[in-house]
C-alpha cells in the first residue's frame, strides 16, 4: 500500500534523508524508529506529500504522489507531529470540515463523524472549542480526523505523544486492531510501543535506513539475546560452574554468582549450537537439583537501538 | 470547486467565531464615518455624491485589509495546520482560492454595511447613482487586490507582525506611485512624463479614481484582476518554495 523508493531530502546543503526505501503492506504495522532529528518526520512529510522530495518517489495504493497527489492523499489519514488542529473550531465542526474535505456528505458524513467521536472517546468535548481542550483530547481530536474516512493507509507521527498511560494503552490497542486490515506506519521513540504493536520495524539514523525487519529480528541482534539465565537452589557457585562447563551447548564466558544459598548463572550459547535451555534442564534434572528460574533472554530492543544508532545524531537537527 | 466552498465556509466561520470580525467591522465603519464626515467635510461640501466617502478607501484599506490578510497563512504555519491542509486531498489552488475568497467576501460584507451612507445621500439630495455603483465596485475590487497582496506576504512568514508591516508597505507603494504629490515630485526630479504616467498607471489610485467618476472601464477591471491573479499565483509559488 505504501511504497517509498529512494527518498532523498536536502535542506539547503544538509542531507536530511538519504535514499530511504521501504514498503508497507496491508495488515502490517510498521514501526518507524530513530533518534530525534534522524529524519523521521521529514520522511513522513514526504510520504504524505507535504514536503516535496529532492529525489525518489512515493506511491500510496498505486498512486504516485508526484503525479496524482489528490488520489494518493485520498487514501490515507495522517496524524502530523504535535497533532495540529484548527483551534478556533469546536471538535465537531473540525471533524465536519475534515469529512467534507474527504468528500463525505449527508448521512455518510454524520455516521463517519459519530464513529470517529466514539472511537476516540470525544463525546464529552464534542461541542467544545479545540483550544480549551486538554492535551489528551486535543491529540485525539487530530487522530479522529485521521481515521474519519476509514482510510486503507494510516500515517501516524508519534500517536501516543502527550497521552497518559491509560490512553497510551488504548491507543496502542486501537492501532493494533486497525492494523489487521490497514497499512499503518507509526513513528515513535518509545520502544515498548514497537514490541506491543508493530509487525515490522525500520530504523533510520542520520537520514539513512539502518535496519528493516521484525521486532523479533531486532531483538535477536541484541548482545544479550539467546543467553539462558538459571537459578538453582541449595547449590554452591563451584558446583554449578562445574556442571555448566560440562554442557557442550554452553558457551563462554559463564557468569555465576551465589546468594542466600542459591546459585545464579547466565550462560551464552556456544557458537553454532542450539537447544541450550533444554540441555541445561536435562543436566539439572540428572543431578536432581531444583531450580526456580530458567529462561532464555529475548534481547532488549533498547540495547539494539543504542548499538545501531549513534548517540551524536540526537544533537543534529 | 466543492472543496473550495468548504474552505470558504470554514474561514468565514473562523472570522465570525473570533472577535476579529466584529472588531474589524466596527473599526472599519467608525473610520469610514469619521473620515467622510470629519476629515472630508461631507456636509460642508454640499454635494450629493459619495466622492468624499470613497476618496479615503485606498488609505483605509491600506491599514485594515492587511489586518485580515496577515493571518491567512502565517497563522496556519504557526499552528501547524498548514501541514494538515496540504495533506488533505485538496489542491493548493483550491486552498488558496478558498482562503482568499473567504477574506474577500468578508471585506464585501464590511463594505455592504456602509450602505446607509448612499441611502442617506439619496434621501438628502438627488445624486447621480452611476458613480455610486461604480465606486462600490471599484472599492470592492481594490480591497480584493490589497487582500491578495496581504495574503502573499502572509505566506512568507509565520510571524503576523512582519506579515502585517510588509503588506502595509506593499499597499502603500501601490497607492503612492499614483498619489499626485508623489507624481509631481517625480516630474520635478526630471522623470519623463511618459515614465511618470506609466508608474501612475500601476497605482490603485489611478484606476480607482476613474471608477469613482462613474466610468467602468474594462482596463481598470483588468488591472485589479491582474493584480489579484499575480498575488495569488505568487502565494502558490511561495507556499511551495517554503515547504521545500
Amino acid at each position: 500500500m505504501i511504497k517509498a523508493d529512494g527518498l532523498v531530502k536536502w535542506y539547503g546543503g544538509m542531507l536530511a534523508v538519504d535514499h530511504v526505501s521501504f514498503e508497507v503492506q496491508k495488515g502490517e504495522v510498521l514501526g518507524f524508529l530513530g533518534p530525534n532529528g534522524a529524519g523521521k518526520s521529514t520522511t513522513m512529510r514526504m510520504l504524505t506529500g507535504y514536503l516535496p522530495m529532492s529525489e525518489g518517489s512515493v506511491s500510496i495504493g498505486g498512486h504516485d504522489m508526484a503525479e496524482d497527489p489528490l488520489a494518493a492523499k485520498a487514501l490515507f489519514g495522517y496524524l502530523p507531529e504535535n497533532a495540529p488542529a484548527y483551534k478556533d473550531m469546536t471538535v465537531e465542526a473540525f471533524l465536519d470540515f475534515a469529512a467534507s474535505m474527504r468528500d463525505l456528505t449527508g448521512q455518510k458524513k454524520r455516521d463517519a463523524i459519530e464513529k470517529a467521536i466514539a472511537t476516540c472517546h470525544l463525546e464529552k468535548v464534542r461541542h467544545q472549542s479545540i483550544d480549551t481542550l486538554s492535551k489528551g483530547f486535543f491529540h485525539r481530536t487530530c487522530f479522529a480526523q485521521a481515521i474519519l474516512h476509514d482510510p486503507p493507509v494510516l500515517v501516524l507521527d508519534e500517536p501516543t505523544d502527550g497521552l497518559d498511560p491509560n490512553q497510551k494503552h488504548e491507543m496502542r490497542e486501537l492501532i493494533k486492531r486497525m492494523g489487521r486490515d490497514k497499512a499503518i506506519i507509526v513513528s515513535t521513540h518509545i520502544l515498548e510501543e514497537v514490541e506491543a504493536i508493530c509487525t515490522r520495524v525500520i530504523i533510520i539514523d542520520k537520514g539513512k535506513l539502518v535496519f528493516n525487519g521484525t521486532p523479533a529480528e531486532m531483538c535477536a541482534k541484541s548482545a544479550g539475546a539467546g543467553r539462558v539465565t538459571i537459578r538453582v537452589q541449595g547449590v554452591s557457585k563451584v558446583e554449578l560452574t562445574a556442571l555448566l562447563e560440562g554442557i557442550p551447548e554452553a558457551g563462554r564466558p559463564l557468569e555465576v554468582s551465589e546468594q542466600d544459598g542459591n546459585a545464579t548463572a547466565t550462560v551464552p550459547p556456544a557458537e553454532g549450537r542450539k537447544g541450550l535451555a533444554a540441555a541445561i534442564k536435562a543436566a539439572l534434572d540428572k543431578k536432581g537439583w531444583s531450580f526456580d528460574e530458567l529462561h532464555t533472554n529475548q534481547g532488549r530492543l533498547d540495547d539494539v537501538f543504542r548499538t545501531i544508532t549513534s548517540l551524536d545524531s540526537a544533537n543534529v537537527k | 470547486m466543492n472543496k473550495t466552498l468548504h474552505i470558504i465556509k470554514r474561514e468565514l466561520a473562523s472570522y465570525f467565531g473570533s472577535p476579529i470580525a466584529y472588531v474589524f467591522l466596527i473599526i472599519f465603519l467608525i473610520l469610514t464615518g469619521f473620515f467622510t464626515f470629519m476629515m472630508g467635510g461631507f456636509f460642508q461640501s454640499d454635494e450629493a455624491s459619495l466622492a468624499r466617502f470613497f476618496v479615503w478607501h485606498p488609505w483605509l484599506y491600506m491599514l485594515l485589509v492587511p489586518a485580515i490578510g496577515m493571518r491567512m497563512w502565517a497563522e496556519e504555519r504557526r499552528m501547524g495546520t498548514l501541514e494538515l491542509l496540504f495533506t488533505l486531498p485538496l489542491s493548493a489552488k483550491q486552498a488558496i482560492m478558498g482562503k482568499f475568497l473567504a477574506g474577500w467576501l468578508f471585506l464585501g460584507i464590511a463594505l455592504l454595511l456602509t450602505l446607509p451612507m448612499p441611502i442617506t445621500v439619496c434621501y438628502l439630495g438627488d445624486p447621480d447613482v452611476g458613480p455610486m455603483i461604480t465606486g462600490y465596485v471599484g472599492s470592492f475590487l481594490m480591497s480584493g487586490a490589497y487582500l491578495a497582496i496581504s495574503g502573499m506576504t502572509s505566506a512568507c512568514t509565520r510571524n503576523q507582525v512582519i506579515s502585517f508591516i510588509t503588506s502595509v508597505v506593499a499597499c502603500l507603494l501601490l497607492v503612492l506611485v499614483g498619489f499626485p504629490p508623489v507624481t509631481n515630485l517625480l516630474l520635478k526630479w526630471g522623470a519623463s512624463s511618459v515614465l511618470v504616467d506609466f508608474a501612475a498607471s500601476l497605482s490603485v489610485m489611478f484606476h480607482f479614481e476613474s471608477m469613482q467618476r462613474g466610468v467602468l472601464d474594462l482596463r481598470d477591471i483588468i488591472y485589479f484582476v491582474t493584480l489579484m491573479a499575480f498575488a495569488l499565483i505568487s502565494t502558490g509559488i511561495i507556499l511551495k518554495q517554503k515547504r521545500s
